[in-house]
């Protein structure tokens, strides 16, 4: 059975269709869920896609964070479901505490939007399974705060724990150590600011993206209860 | 005693030392060009002012503070200052 995928929508979401349609053609069972949901128990992964979550007042994800969805979003990753996090869904996630850090303003105030040169460093995370380490992607990001930033110590925890999941191979926006996407000590909630389904069609200049929806969705696959 | 009045309070919000501020670096950069010097140490933040039911100084503090930190600033990369403000002159 295809893997159903839920697609978080808030209020100013808006990379949603493009997610979905991204991992239908896939062969997803991919679908959207409002942001007042709060049962999300038979999805196999979710994912909270880019766009201006209520408008990114305040900082991006600073009231997503409160939204009805997020406590069955938490319960979700603490019971091991996979969670995927991309662009605005990554702010959201380190807003809510699932991941750490934070994304601050570009370095040098810049609004960035360009096809990046992204680096797997790990293949044991929901994002990256079996995916080698050093393969490295094509793909957008289009962002004005995407500048990862953490304290020393957390940085250091990422290093030895192995969750730093992607790095740009040249960083366009000052994050510290490169990185682009992170995990959480689980390996089931993944933050990246790359869109990867902005990179799944020939037409949009790379199918790089496939590559982390790919894994995903076999992630998915074996988080599905067995049928 | 102890009924819950109104009062102001003002929470400012800015980034933490060692985190790069590159708005407060620009306008601190463009400030010579308009022929202001000596200025130096340019921050910038968020200024927030709203009404608190407390039931003196020091309670409308600790709940603006819960209300700072739980909400306006993110301690990852934020810290805040709140302020109660004096009170104003009844109408």
């Amino acid at each position: 059975m295809a893997p159903r995928i839920g697609v978080v929508l808030f209020p100013g979401t808006n990379c949603e269709h493009d997610a979905v349609l991204a991992l239908t053609r896939m062969g997803a069972d991919a679908e959207l869920v409002w942001h007042g949901a709060t049962t999300l128990g038979h999805y196999d992964a979710l994912i909270l896609p880019g766009g201006f979550a209520h408008g990114d007042y305040l900082r991006p994800g600073a009231i997503a964070r409160f939204s009805p969805v997020m406590g069955a979003v938490a319960d979700y990753a603490a019971s091991g479901g996979p969670v995927v996090g991309i662009c605005n869904g990554f702010q959201v996630l380190t807003e809510a505490g699932l991941l750490p850090g934070a994304l601050q303003k570009n370095r040098g105030l810049r609004f960035v939007c360009a096809t990046v040169a992204v680096r797997v460093e790990r293949d044991d995370t929901v994002l990256t399974g079996g995916v080698p380490v050093g393969t490295e992607l094509a793909i957008p990001i289009n962002h004005f705060e995407g500048n990862y930033t953490c304290d020393a110590t957390t940085l250091a925890q990422l290093r030895d724990e192995g969750r730093i999941v992607l790095r740009y191979v040249d960083n366009p926006n000052g994050s510290v150590d490169d990185i682009a996407g992170v995990c959480n000590a689980g390996r089931n909630v993944v933050g990246l600011m790359p869109h990867p389904e902005r990179a799944s069609d020939p037409l949009l200049g790379s199918q790089d993206g496939t590559v982390l929806l790919g894994a995903l969705l076999r992630s998915a696959g074996a988080a599905a209860p067995a049928a | 005693m102890g009924d819950p009045r109104r009062f102001s309070v003002q929470v400012e919000v800015l980034l933490r030392e060692g985190i790069a501020d590159p708005q407060g670096a620009t306008i601190e950069r463009a400030l010579p060009a308009l022929g202001l010097d000596g200025v130096t140490a340019v921050r910038a933040g968020k200024s927030f002012r709203f009404d608190v039911a407390a039931t003196d100084d020091a309670d409308a503090l600790a709940r603006a503070t819960v209300v700072a930190d739980r909400l306006l600033a993110n301690p990852v990369i934020e810290e805040s200052v709140v302020t109660v403000l004096p009170a104003r002159t009844p109408a």
